[in-house]
Parts: structure tokens; sequence; C-alpha cells
């Protein structure tokens, strides 16, 4: 049951100074969703959501707010709301009329605008803080203003641009689940920019992952742990190793001197790929057992799990296991079909 | 207690230079030449109302207009690239480098009957207007040389004022004069504050522009002041009694502003 798209991003370009920071973008976006944008610093994931939100003009392409060309229509009049990255709150105003600014500018009747506002912070947990001024607040109470008064507008879509960013672990973390309870109860299409991989897999319905400008995957957050599109997508999602290998024919592929039987089909015979397996994937038997092998070379105690570095054959494999190895034990590593993900090589830039 | 040691010179400074020649203004405000108390001098005060009240009016025309042309211009500059932002600053002081009596000279020779304003509407056959010795050539002396002490300070609070809290404020619906009215405007209410009283100050005490600008007819209480004490009125008691009112007059125009001021923070105050 795929709700309809409520918003298209249609071939954006985006140049500054230029640099071409989008190279011809198409997104969709579905009603009441929980999209996120994901990527390192520089990939163009928050110049995708002011583009959204009206803040930046793209150099050619068209963006569709239910089925209508919103290109030229300003910030003002856009059925969207931000959360700023650093909130962006009204120093001169306290917590009441800094969520009861949108419903003030709509002029609404003083009363509704009242229980509105109240309502909404009672939502985000602040109630009895309509007076405070901005400056008295922690930064997770100002973090639940600036949610609180862009949600009091009732969007259609909200605009999240790394808004945990400056929050510790913990908080980061509730104020996830929290995010994600507002998202569902509201029923508002979210689309939230961030670089921290955990809190896209936590939070997401579907994320978008970019680099340099360009869409690399789209996808459930369990689709792209699990079926990464690329070396980049692995890596950039979980921890992984990543090596050089040679597709023999399908489902057989040659890396670190061995041939082993994996699943994927389809590459060119002999063609170079990358061979991507993650850290918990490996599987530690004794070494006469392991089609890998190798002396383990450090152990970090993680927590849930040991993280060994074991070294063979010229290559280090990042090992996850709760089973711990003493360094200096030489062990064998083994894997099964579906651990071993075969990826072709990226175009070389 | 180092605080208190560093703040020694500054109140000797202060004694010296501020607090003992007060005293001495209020002294020869109540005293007669030859010294003996008297409020002759507060009274006769009274007859010269109509140019203190002229100095006020004027001085309050040239605040409000260095206001409103600088207002923008500050805004303008406030949003530009930061290289952008410095050479505006040094296009806006670059008069100021020039001494003060020469720009009022040079404004003369602009404004004379056969000066140049004057020669060039004539060669498209308008004029000669009357332009100098007017109370509008006294207002545009002084807009044109206190100009400066509106930008800079509204210039410097606009700075402080993120562009992220201006996009939030169109992200929730405001328009262009909804962005002014309730969040750049409040936003730079210390500003104008400072803005007006570095203006209006200088500009109510002022003798040079008047003189020069408006001939003997618009006399100011400055010029008043100036001819008390170095003039041929010569009468330094009454001299003192003018700026002693002057002074007054001053600070309570000056509480009236800061009023605006404080109302925001004693707001932050309350709550």
């Amino acid at each position: 049951m795929e709700n309809q798209v409520l918003i298209s991003l249609k071939n954006i370009v985006v140049t500054y100074d230029d640099e071409q920071v989008l190279n011809g973008m198409n997104l969709d976006i579905r009603d009441k969703e929980f999209v996120t944008l994901l990527g390192p610093s520089g990939c163009g994931k928050t110049t995708t959501l002011r583009i959204i939100g009206g803040f930046v003009e793209p150099t050619s392409g068209e963006i569709f707010f239910d089925g209508k060309k919103i290109n030229d229509l300003p910030p003002h009049k856009r059925p969207v709301n931000t959360v700023f990255q650093r909130y962006a709150l009204f120093p001169h105003l306290n917590v009441f009329d800094n969520v009861a600014f949108g419903l003030k500018i709509q002029k609404l009747p003083e009363k509704e605008i009242r229980t509105r506002v109240l309502d909404m912070l009672s939502l985000v947990n602040l109630k009895g803080y309509e007076k405070r001024r901005i400056n008295q607040l922690s930064g997770g109470q100002q973090q639940r203003v600036a949610i609180a008064r862009a949600l009091v507008n009732h969007p259609k879509v909200l605009l999240l641009d790394e808004p945990l960013g400056a929050l510790d672990l913990k908080l980061r973390k509730e104020m996830q689940l929290e995010l994600k309870r507002i998202q569902q109860s509201l029923e508002i299409t979210f689309i939230y920019v961030t670089h921290d991989q955990e809190e896209a897999l936590t939070m997401s319905d579907r994320i978008v992952v970019l680099k340099d400008g360009d869409i690399q995957q789209i996808g459930t957050p369990v689709d792209i742990y699990n079926e990464p599109a690329n070396a980049f997508v692995a890596d950039f999602i979980g921890e992984s190793n990543i090596v050089d290998g040679i597709m023999k024919q399908d489902c057989l592929v040659q890396f670190a001197g061995q041939d082993f039987v994996c699943v994927d089909k389809g590459f060119d015979p002999m063609e170079q790929v990358d061979v991507v397996i993650r850290p918990e994937d490996f599987k530690i038997v004794p070494a006469e057992q392991g089609k890998l092998t190798g002396v383990v070379q450090s152990v970090l105690f993680k927590g849930v799990h040991y993280e060994m570095v074991v070294e063979g054959s010229g290559y280090e494999w990042l090992v996850h296991s709760t089973l711990c190895e003493e360094p200096g034990a030489y062990v064998g590593l083994d894997l099964i079909p579906d651990d071993i993900h075969i990826m072709r090589k990226m175009e070389v830039e | 207690m180092r605080s208190k040691a560093a703040s020694i010179p500054y109140l000797i400074w202060m004694v010296l230079f501020t607090v003992i020649p007060l005293g001495l203004v209020v002294f020869f405000a109540f005293t007669d030449t030859s010294g003996n108390f008297t409020i002759a001098n507060i009274s006769q005060v009274g007859q010269y109302m109509p140019v203190l009240m002229r100095s006020i009016w004027l001085s309050l025309i040239a605040t409000v207009i260095c206001l409103v042309v600088a207002y923008p211009l500050a805004y303008i500059m406030s949003r530009r690239k930061s290289y952008q932002q410095r050479t505006l600053l040094m296009l806006v002081m670059l008069p100021m480098w020039m001494n003060f009596l020469l720009r009022t000279y040079a404004w003369m020779t602009l404004l004379e009957r056969n000066g140049v304003i004057n020669r060039l509407l004539g060669l498209i056959g308008l004029g000669p207007f009357e332009m100098i010795n007017t109370q509008g050539a006294v207002v545009l002396g002084m807009v044109y040389n206190y100009l400066p002490f509106m930008i800079i300070p509204l210039y410097t609070i606009m700075t402080k004022i993120d562009n992220s809290v201006i996009e939030a404020a169109q992200d929730l619906g405001a328009n262009t004069g909804n962005v002014f009215a309730r969040v750049i405007i409040p936003l730079s209410v210390p500003g104008i504050t400072t803005g007006i009283t570095m203006v209006f100050v200088p500009a109510v005490s002022t003798f040079i522009i008047s003189r020069m600008l408006g001939g003997g007819s618009n006399l100011l209480i400055g010029d008043l002041i100036d001819m008390q004490f170095l003039g041929a009125a010569y009468n330094p008691n009454l001299g003192s009694a003018i700026s002693l009112v002057l002074m007054v007059v001053i600070l309570i125009c000056m509480s009236v502003t800061n009023q605006f001021d404080s109302s925001e923070g004693r707001e932050e105050m309350m709550v």
C-alpha cells in the first residue's frame, strides 16, 4: 500500500561558483513517509532540503508538490516547515511566542492560537515552559521548541536539517524515538537530513544515500544495510571489509587468492569487482578449517561483541565476534555464500 | 581586587575631566559675575526658548532622516559577503577622514547662490534657488555629517542577526514585510537607540553647521552657548545656565529613547 507521491524532484542541478553540488537529482517522496537523506558532509543533502524549503533555487530542473510545479514559489508560501540545524529560534521571543509565530502571521483567532500552541508544547513535553526565554533553555529543550514551532502550523511536510547534531548521545537516542513517535501520530511526511548512519537506520522508512551530489541508493534501512548498491554505501552504512575480486563465473568469485561460492550473478566473465564482507559475518574457526587464515593482531572489547583485526596473506580483516581470541592466535575465518556481497566497481572519477 | 586597582586611572580621569567641569558648569550657572548665588541666569534661559525649540526640532528631523536613510543601507550591508561589507563600511567612513569644517565648507560652495548646484541648474534653465542660509541647509549639514554615526551601530547590530533566523521566519510564512516587522526591527532595537543617541546629541548642540549653512537667521542653542563664551555677548554664567538646561533636555530625550530598548530587556528579566 504505497502512498501517492507528494514531492517530486526532476533532474535537479545546483551549481555554486562553478562547483556542481547536485548533478541532476531525481527523487520522489511519498505522503506520510519518513525519508532520510544520508551522506557525508558536502554530499548535497542539505542543499536538497533547502531546495524543497525554497531557500535555494536550482540551476536547472523542476520541483513538484502534489503535482504542481513550485520552483517559483517563495519559502513563505510553501506548505512545508523546517527544523533548522542550529534551531534558529527567535531570541527576542519567549517559548510561547516562538511557537505561535506562524499562527500569528496567519492571523488566526487568539484563542485558537493559544490552544494549538499549548497542545503542541505538551506534545513535545514542554508544558509549563511557555514564558521561558530561549536563552534559558537547554539544547534539548531548544530542539523541542524548534520542532513545535514547525509542527504547530500543520505542514504537510516537515524538513529536518541534522536536528539532533548538537545533542549528546543519550538525548539524541531519546529524541530519535520521540521524533518517530511524533511522525507516526501526526501522519506527516518527514524529510530528515543526517550524516549519522545509525540514526538513519533507526528512524527511516526509506533512506536516500548521497555522495558528491549523486544518489547512490534508495531503499529501506534493511535493504540498504543488507544489499548495499556499491562499495561506498557498504562502507558508509556500518563497517565493512572491502577487497578487490574477480568474478570467475556466475556465483563464483576469487579474492584473497581463493575461490568462493557466492550468490551473485550477471557479471561479465573475469570482471573486476568489489567484494564486501560485514565484520559480523565472519565465523572464527580453527585454522585448518578456515578458507582464510590469519593472526589476530588486536582485540577490542565493544560491549556486545569483540572487535578483532586478523591479518593473513596480505589482508587485514575486521572481524566482530562474541568469542574472544587472544592476540597472536592463529585462526581460520569462514564465510557462507550469502555473506559475500559482490559489487560492480565504482567509476573512477 | 585587581579590577579595582585597574579602574583607578579611569576614576582620576573621570573626576578631572567630567565631574569637576560639570561642577564648574553648575557653579557658574547659579552665580553672577561676582560669585554670588542667583537663579537669574536660569530664568533668563526662558527667553531663548524659541532657539532651544528650533535646535531640538531641526535635530529631530535630521535624526529621523538619518534613521530612514541608514536603516535600509545598514541592512543591505549586513547581508553582503564579508569582503563587500568591508568595502561598503570603508565607503561610509571615508568622508569622516576629512576635516569636519572642510566638509561643511564644501557644502557652502555647493549650496551658495552662485554655487555649483545653482549654476548647473541654471544651465537647464532652472533656479537659482535659495538654498544656503535656510533651515533645510542646516538639516542637510547635520544629516551629512552625522549619518555614519547612525549607520555604524545599526550595521553592527544587524550583522549579529543570523540569516537562519530570517529564513526561519520566511519558512513560517512571513513575507518580507512581516520579516522586518516581527524579526529584524525588534532584533535591531539596540542599534536604533544607539544610533539615535549618537546623531541627536551632537546635532542638538552643534554650532558650526548652523553658522556656516544657516546664516545668522537660524541660530541654534550651540551658537548661543558659543557666543556667551567666545562671542561678543560674553557672559559665561548665562552660557553655563544654557548648557545646563540643554544637558537636562538631552537627558530627558535619552531616557525616553532608552525606554524602548529596556522594555525589551525588562521583559527578559521578568520571566
